[in-house]
């Protein structure tokens, strides 16, 4: 079998149960006492050791069987979850991560995760030192104990008359428990030892584990036994810890009543038995599913209806974009043929194509809309990490996960979330003390929004911390160059905020791990905007400060004003188009030197597009009347002067190649319906 | 005997240049260029290529040879190196040969105005026919463009 041709679905799938591990675990983190979490966390765990165990990942497969193991005990009740528990399973997972990365990269996915699993021994040891303590008492007792595992130490029929025969014939009957010390290094030795001292006095009738498994070491470091013994209890104890190496020995004597209650509680053990087949059931069948269909995926344990969804590579999806962008200019140049020719018959089917092919582009454009949970899923981890090394307290709220953006969009929009969020947790949450002196709850809370308005996606990040400290900003940003003292008093406070995304700035005192090197927020706003987005900042000191990206909703496909300059064509988006119209000469103002018009009982800057562009045959100098669009960034307005409206047209994007680069004004370029190319105007640039 | 390497022939001015031919995207005639503004002069625009929107530059300018009138012999050869895809415009373009590696020599300092380091070597074709091996990352090298932007400024 090739196993290249399942490694993109290990992959994909190896990805989705980490993701998954991960939110259960926080999860569980916040109700450690939900079981049902542990059992879903178990099953990604089991799903993904078989998966690697098949595809030849030794180390993963190794590293997710010790997971496993620590979670197993968790799940049946016999290891309580705390912190550390937590932080070497997040440690683990970390490690997983790290190599299903390096099998992506073509690498092995071999590493060195020796400390973690030692970690994780270490766990599982510890249970079995408070494990071996708990059958004690119980079988002192005589008491079931169905909870703990004393069901092995129960006898069977025979075992139980033999030594009932031997009690009433006057020997003694002995129940032995015996731990070994941690150090122990020869344990089957040791063990030998204790048996050969009780089989000198006496007889063994039964040991748990069976001898086989102590002769073979398959024990931990306990193991019990019962023995009919001529000696006295105390002979027993003083023999037995004669032995080196023996961390504690137990011996209670038996009598027919305690030997009666360990006999009829067979009922009770077989009852507690029947469970855990089945709850090992689900486990087992995965594997086994996985290895005969690969192709189909796990699904996840959640039940009830699950979405019917297929795999398909992203290169197929941008084809068929690509494939429907042709289509689209082909459209275009179909509608401008009828309308020459003037045939109805042509005009109807013409029309018909176009309704059709706009569904068409919905549904091609939906393909590729990817929930923004794809992006927020890994925060949750990445605040309790942070707000773990800065020792504050934090609540990661995420509200409209199921927002859905393109994938262009998702793929650019991860890194400046992260720096936004890790401005949050680090300048703007306070620390605990901080906090309690403000009179504000010791645990901050951070709020992830992601909502729809109108074309675009909202996402924001709002935290309940210290606020912009304006009086600090003004200072840093005259004290850094990014303004002068004269301009700063003409500052309003929204000017002020916004003076934090400038490049080289930084309030942070003192520059940490998290951020503060003072490059965050610039490079934010500046992938943001050339996402076609915007960024703003809403902050009241001492009570929090809110980040507000503002996010179109695809890349690819934009209404657009067709515009005329002279021979030339360019297109202008519509999203930055308040309204066109029409301004006379004579109406135009001088301010400063500047030319401004009156709008709306506003003056707003005029700008001349055919100097912007240095067009080659169209001065609007000569008109007396000029069209006009009037474009927005922000709450800044201003006036293009343009030749002619050609119309609106649903453009498609395309770039202008990896030669010409970062050119003033120009956003990209389309192919309009006669095959000519437009340059589409990047409307911000033309507002300062 | 040095290894055999396919080139396209193509024509500025009476000099003949040669491009490997796996470099060459394709061949075209020329089609109506748009124009994009603030950019060096030898950058004539974008070209619609089946949908992709690809810069044409004229080579002429590029080596800051006099450029001529386009004529019907005019042709547009995009050449594609590592991410960049480019037109080139060239007074005409008519034949494929096959050269010999080892009759590339080194370039003269100055060969037609063209500064060497955009030559990868001058190809002795026989019967006194000089073939100009173009370097080709040389060319398309975008830190001289911004150079020449500034010195235009």
């Amino acid at each position: 079998m090739d196993m290249n041709a399942y490694l993109s679905m290990f992959i994909d799938e190896s990805n989705d149960h980490l993701q998954s591990l991960n939110e259960n675990l926080l999860q569980l983190e916040s109700d450690p006492e939900d079981l049902s979490i542990v059992q879903s966390i178990f099953r990604s765990a089991h799903t993904l050791k078989g998966m690697s165990a098949t595809m030849g990942f030794e180390d993963l497969a190794a590293l997710t069987h010790e997971m496993e193991n620590v979670l197993d005990l968790v799940r049946n009740s016999k290891l309580k979850m705390d912190s550390f528990i937590f932080d070497t399973l997040f440690k683990g997972l970390d490690a997983l991560e790290a190599m299903v990365q390096d099998i992506v990269a073509g690498g092995t996915g071999k590493a060195d995760v020796t400390a973690i699993v030692a970690s994780l021994q270490t766990i599982m040891k510890s249970d079995y030192k408070s494990g071996a303590a708990a059958p004690a008492p119980a079988a002192a007792s005589a008491a079931a104990a169905p909870s703990s595992s004393t069901s092995a130490a129960l006898l069977d029929q025979f075992q139980a008359s033999i030594l009932m025969q031997s009690i009433e014939s006057g020997l003694q009957a002995f129940f032995v428990q015996v731990s070994l010390e941690e150090t122990c290094v020869l344990k089957a030795a040791r063990a030998y030892m204790v048996f050969d001292l009780l089989e000198r006095g006496g007889e063994i009738v039964k040991s748990d584990p069976a001898v086989q498994d102590l002769e073979q070491e398959k024990f931990d470091r306990s193991f019990t036994i019962f023995t009919i013994s001529t000696l006295k209890e105390a002979e027993l104890i003083e023999g037995i810890n004669s032995i080196s190496e023996i961390a504690s020995v137990q011996v209670t004597p038996l009598d027919a009543e305690s030997l009666a209650s360990l006999t009829t509680a067979p009922a009770a053990a077989a009852a507690e038995t029947a469970e855990p087949p089945a709850a090992a059931a689900p486990a087992a069948g995965s594997p086994a599913k996985q290895a005969s269909e690969p192709a189909k995926k796990t699904t996840p344990a959640t039940g009830g209806a699950v979405a019917r969804t297929i795999r398909v590579d992203i290169e197929r999806l941008d084809t068929l974009m690509n494939l429907f962008s042709e289509l689209l200019i082909d459209r275009v140049r179909l509608e401008q043929l009828a309308s020459e020719v003037k045939r109805n018959d042509l005009t109807e089917t013409v029309e018909h194509m176009a309704r059709v092919s706009s569904d068409l582009q919905n549904i091609v454009l939906k393909l590729r809309m990817v929930p923004v949970d794809s992006v927020f899923n890994r925060f949750p981890r990445m605040i309790r990490d942070l707000a773990k090394s800065l020792d504050k307290k934090i609540e990661l709220v995420i509200t409209g996960a199921d927002t859905e953006l393109d994938r262009t969009v998702i793929d650019e929009i991860g890194d400046p979330l992260v720096h936004l969020l890790r401005n949050s947790v680090d300048h703007g949450i306070e620390t605990i003390g901080d906090r309690i002196a403000a009179g504000k709850p010791e645990t901050g809370t951070i709020y992830l929004r992601a909502y729809h308005s109108g074309n675009h996606v909202f996402i924001e990040v709002e935290e309940d911390g210290s606020g912009i400290n304006q009086e600090k900003v003004l200072k840093i940003a005259i004290k850094n160059g990014v303004v002068t003292e004269e301009e700063s008093r003409k500052l309003t406070p929204e000017e002020i905020n916004m003076l934090i995304f400038a490049p080289g700035f930084s309030t942070a005192d003192k520059i940490s791990d998290i951020s503060g090197r003072g490059v965050g927020l610039d490079v934010v706003k500046t992938k943001i905007t050339s996402l076609g987005g915007n960024v703003s900042v809403d902050s009241v000191f001492g009570k929090g400060t809110k980040f507000s990206v503002q996010l179109p909703l695809t890349l690819s496909i934009i209404s657009a004003m067709l515009i005329k300059l002279g021979s030339e064509k360019y297109a202008i988006p519509l999203t930055s188009i308040v309204e066109t119209g029409i301004v006379k000469r004579a109406d135009i103002l001088e301010v400063h030197g500047n030319q401004m018009i009156q709008f709306r009982n506003s003056i707003i800057p005029l700008v001349s597009l055919s100097k912007v562009l240095e067009s080659p045959d169209y001065d609007e100098g000569a008109e007396v009347e000029t069209e006009i669009i009037v474009i927005r960034k922000g709450d800044k307005w201003a006036a293009v002067m343009v030749d002619e409206f050609i119309g609106q047209s649903e453009i498609v994007l395309k770039t202008l190649g990896q030669y010409l680069t970062q050119i003033h004004a120009i956003s990209g370029a389309t192919i309009l319906g006669d095959g000519q190319v437009a340059l589409i105007i990047d409307p911000n640039a033309l507002i300062k | 005997m040095g290894e055999e390497l396919k080139v396209i022939v193509f024509a500025l001015g009476k000099e003949e240049y040669g491009i490997e031919v796996d470099k060459v995207r394709t061949i075209e005639r020329l089609s109506p260029i748009t124009r994009v503004p603030k950019t060096a002069t030898f950058i004539k625009g974008v070209i619609n290529l089946r949908g992709v929107v690809v810069p044409v530059i004229d080579l002429r300018g590029r080596f800051n040879l006099s450029e001529t009138e386009h004529t019907e012999h005019s042709r547009i050869i995009v050449v594609a190196v590592g991410d960049l895809e480019v037109g080139f415009i060239v007074d005409s373009a008519n034949d494929v040969i096959d050269i010999d590696t080892d009759t590339i020599d080194s370039p003269p300092e100055i060969v037609g105005g063209i500064k060497a380091k955009y030559l990868r070597g001058i190809a002795k074709l026989g019967e006194g026919r000089l073939l100009i091996m173009l370097n080709l990352s040389e060319v398309l090298n975008k830190n001289e463009i911004i150079q020449l932007e500034q010195l235009e400024v």
